[in-house]
């Protein structure tokens, strides 16, 4: 057995550098991965994502986190595909937070991206010894056994054997060398890229048996609200709980100190007063009965209009040169036919997912159990061991189903709320966010101006571009004093602008940041996406050129970049999505009195996306009729999800362009709601139509990048159907909603 | 001590006079498809039926239902059933957090209404919000449901 266990070790350590170092990138203990010291005793487990029952049953092990992009679906079938799993005997076990599963954190479009080969070779090498055990139990050649939908089969004489029934010979078989698992041609897939799978939890999210965050249950568990200072980071100065009291169903109330993280990770939390009772409700009663006095704080001069105003007027100054430094935009500007400028700005947003954010935390005997809706579990696992002093073995962070996330869930503040109460109170208690709570106390997406101008020469081609562009940087969040935006976010869209412009210059401008600032599906993407579209739509107008040959022309000759990247960028597939978008959309068809069609594109995530968006506009009310995105991810798992991701980026950028907006007033959030803070519903739903790229490039990313070009698709028709040009969202600052 | 009858089941409570039924039937009965989503009936997620008639539960009192018939995600009714099989058929949920409450507000639309229009499913389903921008498929499928219904 010894021999065996290092083998299954090496094998791990092997595809962990495969990988780039990503899946299995720390030490994994032995004890884990030892087939036979299982406690069952019963079931094959040629790695830590795979369990093969006698009866047949396969159980995969998924380590990211569900929140609607289908991943445990999409996981599984992965691993079933070189598996030769019949889906129907594929159940899914969601990981707890753990490194031994490699990096779980499930943002940045990712998981797809990194870990489609890593699991299907997973898959590959349980079928691998499969065919072995089949080879050594008929005692024939390992080329005559070849494993098909949950059967070894011998091609000589016919005969097969069910995957269930090789359990017991499969656990003597030694892990395959790394050369031996070979993954399966993709001509004969019948999972990956397919249309059919039914997710896995389909079956509960029609039934109400889902287990979301918010529906962990334990015996004899509280209940906690939690008021917040209404000014980012204030404390309490004195607090009077009387009327709280008088609730039924209130057991006690206690106040929390602010945890500051240490410099550069982790989150901390808030802090305020809790309100600990034996059902939610009576928390939130107990909550808004509380009388307490604040202490603001400096954010309590914070009112986002005038700072709106202090972003345009550093905008309009020149701030510092970032790279890259392409020619001189000075000279280009001088020596121009016609220069243009414009300004673009947008508010704060929040990711409002339907499921507020919540956390169950049981503190006992040394130990701490966490039941959480959570996108980074690793990440809650540390912050715990960083405030509580908990060994991270002592922790465990059970993650349940994601009532959509959108980043919000990957922020640990209400985990670290949920432990720090428990601790306090020495029993099972959920954290419980209102509404208000979540609109008035997140982590924002920034407010943030642009200003672009641009030079054209005698035949209307882009000689000249500047870019100037101020928000609060995420990076605040983890470093006070950190009053620019970071690379990471200038990576996204603006210093790797696509287009084909000689000169080129990209500044950064201060801005402060005065709420938590973080990161909200797509990023500072939504921020480039709409300045860059627009722009290129307002140069193309002086040029008198259509938007799209002009687009295209721009993006000149195909190459691609030489950039250090896993994927490095390909003019080709933007110019492709392009054309694809202008085919399926009619560019150019005739529309009704009113209508106009608009264009964006985007590359995100490694993904290239162009959408093509057709509204009316009828007595200043904007209307989205029909929306068109082509999206080239490279190659995809399960088809329709992908497709409904896409629609549901298209739904979430017209939320964010018709009504999104967060403001503050003396460093109050003003929207509190659903009312205030305004989503798309029925009855604004326009046709969406989805295409696919079909190639055979590497998986990049899904989740995030259909929302950048939404935005300024809807602008730019705007412009063509009314001749009005908006340059601020939301459209319902404008009256046009 | 109160009696709700869920979904043909009686269930005895004991909740405070101003708690609105979600709470009692999440916390205190423990059936947790009904979702919190705003407390203030803007979202839908908390959508049930009383006699049929769809009531948002964050916003409903305890008082109201007694004696009457209560219909959650976790029950079952002919249009219910063709819905999830539309909601099969077309994978309509993302992350299916609204999803309680889109079937239980389309449900009533369809016990109601033979031939909804578009507009009618329009006016039906605005009070849901579902985040994750799942209305073209929940739309798409509340046609194929009323064509299943009519088949059965």
């Amino acid at each position: 057995m010894k021999n065996i266990e290092m083998k299954r070790r090496d094998f791990v350590k092997i595809l962990g550098l495969a990988s780039g170092g990503l899946l299995f990138g720390c030490n994994v203990s032995e004890d884990k991965l030892v087939v036979n010291t299982l406690e069952d005793g019963i079931s094959f487990v040629p790695n830590l994502f795979i369990q093969l029952q006698k009866d047949g049953k396969v159980i995969i092990v998924v380590a990211r986190s569900e929140m609607g992009q289908g991943i445990r679906t999409s996981m599984a079938s992965a691993i079933a595909e070189d598996l030769e799993a019949d889906w129907k005997y594929v159940t899914v076990q969601q990981a707890t937070g753990d490194a031994k599963f490699g990096n779980q954190n499930t943002d940045g479009s990712r998981s797809i991206r990194t870990l489609l080969n890593p699991m299907r070779k997973m898959g590959a090498m349980a079928r691998t010894i499969l065919e072995q055990a089949a080879a050594k139990k008929w005692d024939i050649a390992v080329s005559s056994c070849k494993a098909e939908n949950h059967f070894v089969k011998n091609s000589t004489t016919g005969e097969e054997i069910f995957f269930g029934d090789l359990v017991e010979e499969a656990k003597s078989i030694p892990i395959p060398l790394d050369e031996d698992i070979i993954l399966k041609d993709k001509k004969e897939f019948k999972y990956i890229g397919k249309k059919v799978i039914r997710g896995v939890d389909m079956e509960d999210f029609l039934h109400g048996k889902a287990n979301y965050g918010l529906d962990a249950r334990l015996p004899n568990m509280k209940f906690a609200s939690i008021a917040r200072s209404p000014v980012t980071f204030g404390s309490v100065k004195s607090y009077n709980s009387s009327e709280t009291m008088e609730v039924s169903g209130v057991e006690q109330v206690i106040q929390l100190d602010r945890l500051i993280p240490p410099a550069g990770q982790f989150f901390g939390m808030l802090g305020g007063v809790a309100v600990i009772a034996n059902n939610t409700w009576a928390a939130f009663q107990g909550k808004n009965n509380l009388n307490i006095e604040w202490e603001s704080g400096l954010n309590e001069t914070y009112d986002s209009e005038k700072f709106k105003e202090k972003l345009i007027s550093r905008i309009h100054n020149k701030a510092k040169v970032v790279p890259p430094f392409r020619g001189n935009v000075d000279k280009a500007f001088k020596n121009a036919d016609k220069v243009i400028e414009a300004t673009y700005t947008m508010p704060h947003l929040v990711h409002a997912p339907m499921e507020v954010p919540n956390a169950l935390a049981w503190v006992r005997n040394g130990k701490c159990d966490v039941w959480a809706p959570v996108q980074d579990p690793q990440t809650v696992r540390a912050e715990i061991a960083h405030f509580f002093g908990f060994a991270i073995d002592d922790i465990t962070i059970n993650v349940m189903l994601l009532g959509g996330a959108f980043g919000r869930k990957s922020k640990s503040d209400f985990v670290v709320e949920a432990v720090a109460l428990s601790q306090k109170i020495n029993a099972p208690v959920q954290v419980v966010w209102t509404r208000e709570d979540d609109i008035q106390h997140s982590f924002y997406h920034a407010q943030n101006a642009q200003y672009l101008k641009g030079s054209l020469d005698e035949n209307g081609k882009v000689t000249g571009w500047l870019h100037r562009v101020a928000f609060p940087s995420i990076t605040s969040s983890f470093k006070p004093m950190s009053n620019y935006i970071a690379g990471f976010e200038l990576g996204m869209g603006f210093t790797n602008n696509p287009y084909n412009i000689p000169n080129l210059q990209i500044e950064n401008a201060k801005a402060e940041s005065h709420l938590r600032i973080g990161w909200l599906r797509s990023v500072s993407n939504i921020i480039s996406g709409f300045g860059i579209n627009s722009f290129v739509d307002e140069l193309a107008t002086v040029s008198g050129k259509d938007a799209i040959d002009f687009r295209l022309d721009l993006l000149g000759k195909d190459k691609i970049s030489n950039e250090k990247s896993p994927h490095p960028f390909n003019v080709a597939r933007l110019k492709n999505v392009l054309l694809e978008a202008k085919k399926l959309s009619d560019w150019g068809k005739q529309l009704p009195k009113g209508h106009g069609l608009g264009v964006a594109i985007h590359y995100s995530f490694y993904s290239y996306v162009a959408t093509v968006v057709e509204v009316s506009v009828k007595s200043e009310k904007v209307k989205v009729e029909n929306i068109y995105s082509v999206l080239d991810c490279g190659m995809y798992v399960n088809r329709d999800a992908v497709i409904n991701q896409m629609e549901g980026a298209a739904i979430f950028g017209m939320s964010l362009t018709m009504f999104g907006k967060i403001s503050t007033k003396k460093g109050v959030v003003e929207q509190s709601n659903f009312h205030d803070y305004q989503m798309t519903r029925m009855i604004d739903v326009p046709n969406i139509h989805v295409h696919l790229v079909d190639n055979e490039e590497d998986p990049t990313g899904v989740g995030e990048p259909g929302v950048p070009p939404i935005s300024a698709a809807i602008t730019n028709a705007i412009f063509n159907a009314s001749g009005k040009r908006v340059r601020s969202l939301p459209l319902s600052d404008h009256g046009m909603v | 001590m109160q009696t709700l009858i869920i979904n043909g089941q009686n269930y005895q409570v004991d909740a405070p006079e101003s708690m609105p039924l979600l709470w009692a039937i999440r916390d205190l009965i423990g059936l947790t498809g009904t979702k919190f989503g705003c407390g203030v009936a803007q979202c839908g997620a908390c959508s049930i039926m009383i006699d049929g008639t769809v009531v948002r539960s964050c916003s409903t009192m305890v008082s109201q239902a007694i004696g009457k018939n209560i219909t959650t995600v976790e029950g079952t009714s002919d249009s219910l059933e063709a819905l999830r099989q539309a909601w099969r058929d077309n994978s309509v949920p993302q992350c299916g957090y609204c999803q309680s409450g889109q079937l239980i507000s389309a449900a009533e639309l369809l016990d109601s209404n033979e031939n909804p229009t578009d507009e009618d499913i329009d006016n039906a389903m605005s009070g849901n919000i579902c985040r994750c921008g799942t209305y073209v498929r929940i739309k798409k499928a509340i046609k194929e449901a009323v064509e299943l219904k009519k088949q059965a």
